[in-house]
């Protein structure tokens, strides 16, 4: 293996570690207090929330963006590496536990590189130019004439050299994060840029990785949720006895609607869990499924949020010569992780720890506090790395379930839901509506744009705690979908363009982010409706794009796509005859208009007889500014592409007017390997230019592309995401 | 009342003490053994995680009674090759950074390493169909089946 990753209980032990040694004459103050107390600093603005460096030259670096199994945590090792000099092997990673490491924010919105490498860079270029200075002094040397190689800094005239071990060691720098520190000259990188291969990979091949679900601390129970027949159901009796004979059993754990029992045992905790008789009210609180869009359209809308006002969109439609309008929705998905989400919790001498694989622990720390009562300070939440979670799926809620069930107890108690608990109640992407209308002039071009998104409100925050709801204990009130209302607005300079978001009341399902939230759905419906526009003028769809588009990026990245993908122009759907069609789709984002770019071209066949879809093939342009490690940014690419082909022709949760009826793989199915696309990709590097996310962007591309290529095979529009074959066939009727 | 089953494990016999001999083979494996390669995805045997060889065909331990395993050998992820003694198909997997997540990866590496002993040159909708009831929700497919496709050159 290139390099380790130690055990967490290394860390956590070496937290404790007891350094005498002071020197007077240091920069450097000595670490953590005498007495032994863990004094780690986790403020924002100190290099040690960031860094240490222990005698021997290796580096710790403390992240509060967490590898969600997107590899970034390698990527972020990378960049300590670079801008220390040190070997990639030295550099270790603690990752969100908020007794350690820096509330860098949640790890979400493809910001893990764009903001938390860029905070971590800046700490690392301050470190360096601190541990520079120090070293001049100790070799009596000026800092110009120093170098730095695989953590020693030498001097160039006369050879003296010292470590970074030796100049710093186990004591803390003390210094302020310096947003001037000088950077390293990207043109003098050499391991950021480079495909260096993910560190956890060789354990997880190996069954020698720890997952959250593997994790395990001394004396611990099991335990497993009993959740409500109806979502909003009261729990009105339960009959112990049920589960009485199930061995192992060590309690049932009743809290309001919060029902669980915990068990000596897994197999014990499952089976008492299943046997357990709970008598719950109906409740029929959900809508309809088959009227799902005249619910969302008919649910009150608590506010408008403009996103984009340019001219008068109306007025410029109303007096338009030729005008097109159209309708797009998009089914309410499940985050899916294929491990159901698990933590563990201990209450000690009033103190909570909770292991979990939150991407939010600093914000999970203060709901747990808030569950319970008691202040930030006595809850410590940490960080396991699990199952890949694409968002805000159950993880947290598990965490709340562990923590309930420990209280309840008394002793540690690791919680696992079962399938049917991730697929029924990790919160949901919201369903989401667009009416879209747009005026064209005599000529062809387009003179209004008028969009109207109906979306639940709410935008950045914390999703309620499932536990918390149940036992009615303190907890948020309200949605949070994610910051949903992204990418309404457009890329295309039209002289009148008006984008709306009506901010809803209400939706059937708890909502939360699912990857590229809103800005998957709102790029399907315009980048749709743009193909749209250039199809009723006679227009290639690529040449109807650049006519609009004024940001040069923007228009290099569709050139390179255009030649990447072979582009033929078209001014006119293909319609192919026989019972397969096949066809092309281009499709367009600029991430939030405001950073990664992202072009697409899918190649599909669409069987008229079955209303199959098959998506052949995708090919993906992508400038994402400076890239740290290509390949883990194609693997996001990739990721991103089969994922969203998946929920494009496949997912749809449903619900009967109680509960979540879509509870596994059979009724909830995803992309299987026969149905694959093949992928190819090229990377703009732009290594002089700021690293942007790429967890999300190419996703929001994929099921506009898919949908204008389905046009292009058959001449019908898409416009209800999953392109399942029976709206394909009804499509194909009425077209 | 608990009854003492032997389990042949990696390479090692075992007794295992369970209360229940219907309890799925996974939590002998992973709560009894503390093997972390085959895990828990469903319990339904619809996603594969927890793909183990019995007897070198893969089964899906979750859905699979103690009672059913009877003499048959067992062997798990860790029992395929080490972080030092590489199986091909782990070392293909490693080679083509073939993971995200990779929670699924122990049932795609079990699943693939079975299949390529009795295919020695598949084609790709071969490799397709062999892991077809395989999933994988970080879309890591097209490398997954770049790693079969490498280890089939190497087994």
């Amino acid at each position: 293996m290139l390099f380790t990753k130690p055990s967490r209980r290394d860390l956590l032990k070496g937290t404790g570690i007891l350094i005498v040694s002071f020197s007077m004459s240091s920069l450097f103050k000595t670490a953590f207090s005498q007495s032994g107390t863990p004094a780690k600093t986790v403020a924002l603005d100190e290099v040690d929330a960031f860094l240490a460096i222990d005698p021997r030259g290796g580096v710790t670096l403390y992240s509060g963006k967490v590898d969600l199994g997107t590899g970034i945590g390698t990527a972020l090792t990378q960049i300590v590496a670079e801008e220390l000099d040190v070997p990639l092997a030295r550099v270790q990673v603690v990752e969100g536990d908020t007794a350690l490491t820096p509330a860098q924010g949640k790890t979400w919105g493809s910001l893990s590189i764009q903001n938390g490498g860029v905070q971590i860079r800046q700490a690392a270029a301050t470190a360096r130019r601190a541990l520079l200075q120090e070293a001049a002094k100790r070799l009596g040397t000026p800092a110009e004439d120093l170098i730095v190689e695989q953590g020693t800094v030498r001097s160039r005239s006369d050879g003296k050299q010292v470590t970074y071990g030796e100049l710093i060691g186990g004591k803390t720098f003390s210094l302020k994060l310096d947003k001037q520190a000088p950077l390293k000259d990207p043109a003098k990188y050499k391991i950021v840029g480079q495909s260096v291969p993910r560190f956890d990979i060789p354990g997880k091949m190996t069954g020698q990785f720890t997952y959250m679900q593997d994790f395990k601390v001394p004396g611990m129970l099991h335990g497993r949720v009993v959740r409500p027949a109806a979502i909003g159901a009261t729990l009105l009796s339960v009959d112990e006895s049920s589960a009485r004979d199930v061995p192992g059993l060590v309690k049932v754990v009743r809290q309001g609607n919060f029902l669980g029992v915990v068990a000596e045992s897994e197999w014990s905790a499952i089976l008492a869990a299943q046997k357990l008789k709970a008598n719950w009210s109906n409740w029929e609180g959900l809508p309809e499924q088959s009227a799902l869009w005249e619910y969302v359209r008919a649910t009150k809308a608590n506010k408008d949020d403009v996103t984009s006002n340019v001219g008068n969109a109306e007025q410029a439609l109303e007096q338009a010569p030729k005008r097109l309008s159209a309708t797009y929705n998009f089914a309410i998905h499940t985050h899916g992780s294929m491990g159901p989400s698990c933590a563990i919790a201990e209450i000690k001498d009033g103190k909570l720890t909770c292991w979990s694989s939150s991407q939010a622990t600093h914000d999970l720390r203060q709901q747990l506090a808030a569950m319970l009562s008691m202040p930030d300070t006595d809850v410590r939440a940490i960080y396991v790395e699990g199952s890949g979670c694409y968002g805000r799926n159950g993880h947290e809620d598990a965490a709340a379930d562990a923590v309930l069930l420990a209280r309840a107890v008394g002793r540690p108690v690791r919680v696992q839901w079962m399938r049917e608990d991730e697929h029924g109640w990790d919160p949901k992407g919201p369903p989401t509506l667009m009416d879209l209308q747009a005026g064209l002039d005599a000529n062809g071009n387009v003179i209004a744009w008028y969009s109207q998104l109906y979306t639940p409100e709410g935008a950045i925050g914390n999703v309620k705690l499932v536990a918390a709801e149940l036992a009615g204990l303190p907890h948020e009130a309200g949605m949070v979908p994610g910051n949903v209302i992204q990418n309404t607005a457009i890329p295309y300079a039209f002289p009148n363009v008006r984008t709306v978001a009506h901010r809803l009341a209400a939706t059937p399902l708890r909502p939360s982010w699912i990857r590229a939230p809103g800005r998957m759905q709102n790029t399907f419906c315009n980048e749709s409706f743009i193909d749209e526009l250039a199809a009723a003028i006679g227009a290639d769809p690529l040449e109807f794009r650049l006519r609009y588009l004024n940001d040069p990026r923007g228009v290099e990245l569709l050139k390179r796509l255009a030649r990447f993908a072979q582009w033929q122009g078209r001014t006119l759907p293909k319609r192919e005859s026989g019972d397969v069609a096949t066809g092309r789709g281009l499709s367009y984002v600029k991430y939030e208009l405001a950073r990664t770019y992202v072009g697409a071209i899918a190649d599909v066949e669409v069987n008229r007889k079955s209303g199959e879809i098959r998506v052949r093939h995708f090919a993906i342009v992508q400038d994402c500014g400076q890239i740290i490690n290509p390949d883990g940014v194609k693997n996001q690419i990739e990721g991103n592409v089969t994922q969203t082909v998946s929920r494009v022709l496949k997912e749809e949760v449903t619900f009967d007017r109680s509960r979540v009826t879509s509870l596994n793989w059979a009724s909830y199915p995803i992309l299987t390997f026969p149905e694959i696309p093949d992928i190819d990709i090229e990377l703009i590097d732009r290594p002089t230019e700021k690293p942007w996310g790429v967890g999300e962007p190419s996703a929001a591309v994929v099921p506009s592309a898919i949908s204008n290529a389905v046009f292009d095979a058959v001449g019908v529009r898409l416009r209800s995401v999953p392109f399942t074959p029976p709206k394909v066939r009804a499509a194909m009727q009425t077209a | 009342m608990p009854t003492t089953i032997a389990l042949h494990v990696n390479g090692r016999a075992i007794l295992v003490k369970v209360d229940d001999p219907d309890m799925p083979l996974l939590y002998v494996l992973r709560d009894n053994l503390g093997l972390h390669g085959p895990r828990f995805g469903c319990g339904l045997g619809q996603c594969g995680c927890c793909t183990v060889h019995l007897s070198g065909r893969p089964v899906r331990s979750c859905v699979t009674p103690l009672s059913a395993v009877g003499k048959k050998k067992i062997v798990t992820l860790e029992g395929l090759g080490t972080p030092d003694k590489l199986h091909p198909v782990q070392k293909a997997f490693v080679e083509e950074q073939a993971a995200q997540c990779g929670y699924c990866i122990n049932g795609m590496i079990m699943e693939a390493a079975a299949f390529l002993a009795s295919n020695k040159s598949p084609s790709d909708a071969q490799i397709k169909q062999a892991l077809a009831h395989n999933l994988c929700r970080c879309g890591t497919h097209q490398r997954i089946l770049l790693a079969v496709k490498r280890a089939a050159t190497a087994v």
